[in-house]
């Protein structure tokens, strides 16, 4: 694959690889900026929620993806964060401060989930936070002193500086702003030590240690930051949704986003973001081919979850890279054109490590 | 009632609802000690064959018992055709893509339940339903009853056929050691498909023997999960745990409705598994020595 050349430290340093990269994300930055003020309110809105599960992608991204640690709770650390911010702006906080707390608050759950299941690896940690992630939305529940109980509460206005932030254009903005800080937070992590532990740990634990990096305290670290994340991306979530209730964060949740990740690609932050388009807009485009479809399969019920699985099954299956690795393809394919070579991205086989002693 | 017999009839309820739990991680166990893959779909191979045998039995008018057998042997053939057709082409990929592509066919067999069969409750008459047995001052369901004594005769069959027959000491060949059951001429591949039609056919088995107790829905495959603290407490390589680790399950939940307030019935379960895989994670009937570098 092409690798960029690089001639200066500074260029080594840069956020972005090439001159190229910074006029498109620039473009891009400025188009998103601009939709309030083109589309409606409906695709506002969705976007809106297609920034909120990208950060919470982000998050899981960083875990899963780059430490290698599977989480199948992290539904309760939206919801940790949720909670946290709408319990505390019910008491008369301001939103500034909340909205950092949450964040907080979640890692600090994190690092809770993150020290016992230490030792855990593959399976058993997928069935552990599972567990803690059923836990949790149960807490929600029964805890009603707090939460609500099934009734749920309204969710205050926020305000930032004495300007309300309402409807879907507030959110929109406020989710841009906390994606692209929590982008920018991402690529500098992946950079730093921290980063470069997290991806030895995911490639191999033995060699990761034989390097002296201390696996216990980096997979806290990864666990904190990946539930810190998702707990602002909560935060942001209860406005989204403007009415809490706890039905909210089931395993359905936790499992939409690990579909985010797969689906996206593993490995890449752009993973994550393509992933919350998918999982986010699929339901909508749905919606809207429904009457179209002939024999009437847009009206079967149960349409939207057994897309989602087969999807799912598809990428497993064809494209393990997902998304984002099918458009790496897709780019290399059309930079050598004439000259495209079938076996160019051709995986190398891996096989599973045996558990077992013999 | 007195609180001796009313502990007893907890501990029976707890135990025939718990035997559930432990054959639905029998499954689990056959299919990890064979392919060390995890199957989270098999609470809802459970209510695929619970639905099976529903459109048998009370759609058709087939026979109870005649039902029940088509059933388990339709989803053994799924089973079957399960692996060999899907599951076996993630061998070699990571662990989490087996429990990710599980999950997504677990989503797919709920909605193919829900369109074909409706996402309603339904109920089939079984011939245990709303009977009961009496002994001395107890009294236990014919339908909790159905579920230890089909456990039981669950466990026997497969007991029998894992140490009697030559096909079942193929599969605890292949699954010790794949390499020499190959050499030794035992067709691998075609085995750990029988297995995972084994596992269908218990999970199959597993939602008949609900059926006269709850109702059938598209939902209850996320019983499955819970059977997650029995195979994981009778340490996932071992079947006698498997079940052991379910009846105890059962108990600790039923102990737990009754004497601790409302809500911890429902997470009693996770709360045993992570205290499990916190402590004891080789669970109480280890098997296999931690692996070390």
């Amino acid at each position: 694959m092409h690798q960029a050349l690089k001639t200066t430290y500074k260029q080594d340093m840069s956020l972005l690889a090439n001159r190229s990269g910074v006029f498109w994300y620039t473009l891009l930055i400025a188009a998103l900026l601009l939709v309030p003020g083109v589309l409606g309110e409906f695709y506002v809105n969705e976007l809106g929620g297609v920034y909120i599960f990208a950060i919470a992608g982000v998050g899981l991204m960083l875990l899963t993806g780059y430490t290698g640690l599977v989480n199948l709770g992290q539904g309760a650390f939206l919801g940790i964060g949720a909670y946290t911010n709408s319990v505390l702006m019910t008491k008369g906080v301001p939103f500034v401060i909340t909205l950092p707390l949450s964040g907080i608050f979640a890692a600090v759950a994190g690092v809770l989930l993150g020290i016992p299941t230490l030792r855990m690896t593959g399976f058993y940690l997928a069935i552990a936070t599972l567990a803690f992630g059923s836990i949790v939305g149960t807490i929600f529940q029964k805890w009603t002193a707090v939460t609500g109980g099934f009734d749920g509460f309204a969710v205050p206005t926020p305000t930032i500086m004495g300007y309300p932030i309402e409807g879907a254009t507030g959110v929109y903005y406020m989710s841009l702003f906390v994606l692209i800080f929590v982008l920018w937070m991402s690529i500098n992590i992946l950079r730093s030590p921290v980063g470069r532990a997290m991806v030895a740990i995911r490639d191999s634990e033995v060699s990761a240690q034989s390097m002296g990096i201390n696996l216990s305290l980096y997979k806290t670290i990864s666990f904190a930051i990946s539930s810190g994340i998702t707990g602002l991306a909560g935060a942001l979530f209860a406005h989204y949704v403007r009415f809490l209730a706890p039905d909210s964060f089931d395993i359905l949740l936790s499992i939409q986003f690990v579909t985010i990740i797969f689906v996206g690609g593993l490995g890449s932050l752009h993973g994550a973001i393509f992933g919350a388009l998918f999982v986010r807009l699929l339901p909508q485009l749905i919606a809207i081919v429904r009457d179209d479809l002939p024999f009437g399969i847009g009206r079967l019920p149960g349409l939207e979850p057994s897309l989602f699985g087969l999807v799912l099954v598809l990428v497993i299956l064809f494209e393990p890279t997902g998304m984002y690795g099918r458009w790496l393809k897709l780019k290399a394919y059309f930079k050598n054109f004439p000259l495209h070579r079938r076996g160019g991205a051709r995986r190398q086989k891996a096989y599973a490590k045996s558990e077992r002693l013999r | 009632m007195d609180d001796a017999a009313r502990l007893l009839q907890l501990v029976i309820n707890g135990a025939a609802g718990g035997c559930i739990y432990g054959v639905i991680a029998l499954g689990f166990v056959l299919i990890y000690k064979a392919t060390e893959m995890i199957n989270f779909a098999q609470g809802d191979l459970m209510m695929l064959g619970g639905f099976v045998a529903l459109s048998l039995i009370a759609n058709l008018g087939v026979n109870y018992w005649a039902g029940a057998v088509l059933a388990i042997a339709i989803m053994a053939v799924f089973g079957f055709l399960l692996d060999s057709i899907i599951l076996r082409r993630v061998i070699g990929q990571p662990q989490f893509a087996v429990i990710m592509l599980t999950l997504g066919l677990g989503f797919i067999f709920r909605a193919f339940a829900g369109i074909t069969f409706g996402y309603g409750s339904y109920t089939f008459a079984t011939p245990f339903t709303n009977k009961v047995e009496r002994f001395g001052g107890i009294v236990i369901g014919q339908d909790s009853l159905s579920i230890v004594v089909g456990t039981v005769i669950l466990c026997a069959i497969l007991y029998l056929f894992f140490s009697k027959t030559r096909l079942g000491i193929a599969m605890q060949a292949a699954s010790q050691n794949q390499l020499a059951a190959y050499y030794m001429g035992i067709p691998v591949r075609t085995i750990f498909s029988l297995i995972w039609g084994i596992s269908a056919a218990a999970s199959c088995v597993a939602g008949i023997l609900l059926a006269p107790s709850t109702v059938l829905d598209v939902n209850m495959g996320f019983l499955g999960f819970k059977a997650f603290a029995a195979a994981v407490l009778g340490g996932f390589g071992s079947i006698p745990g498997a079940l052991v680790g379910g009846v105890i399950i059962g108990i600790v939940e039923q102990l737990a409705g009754y004497y601790l307030p409302a809500g911890f019935q429902e997470v009693t379960s996770n709360i045993v598994l992570l205290l499990v895989l916190i402590l004891r994670p080789q669970g109480i009937f280890a098997e296999t020595q931690r692996k070390k570098v």
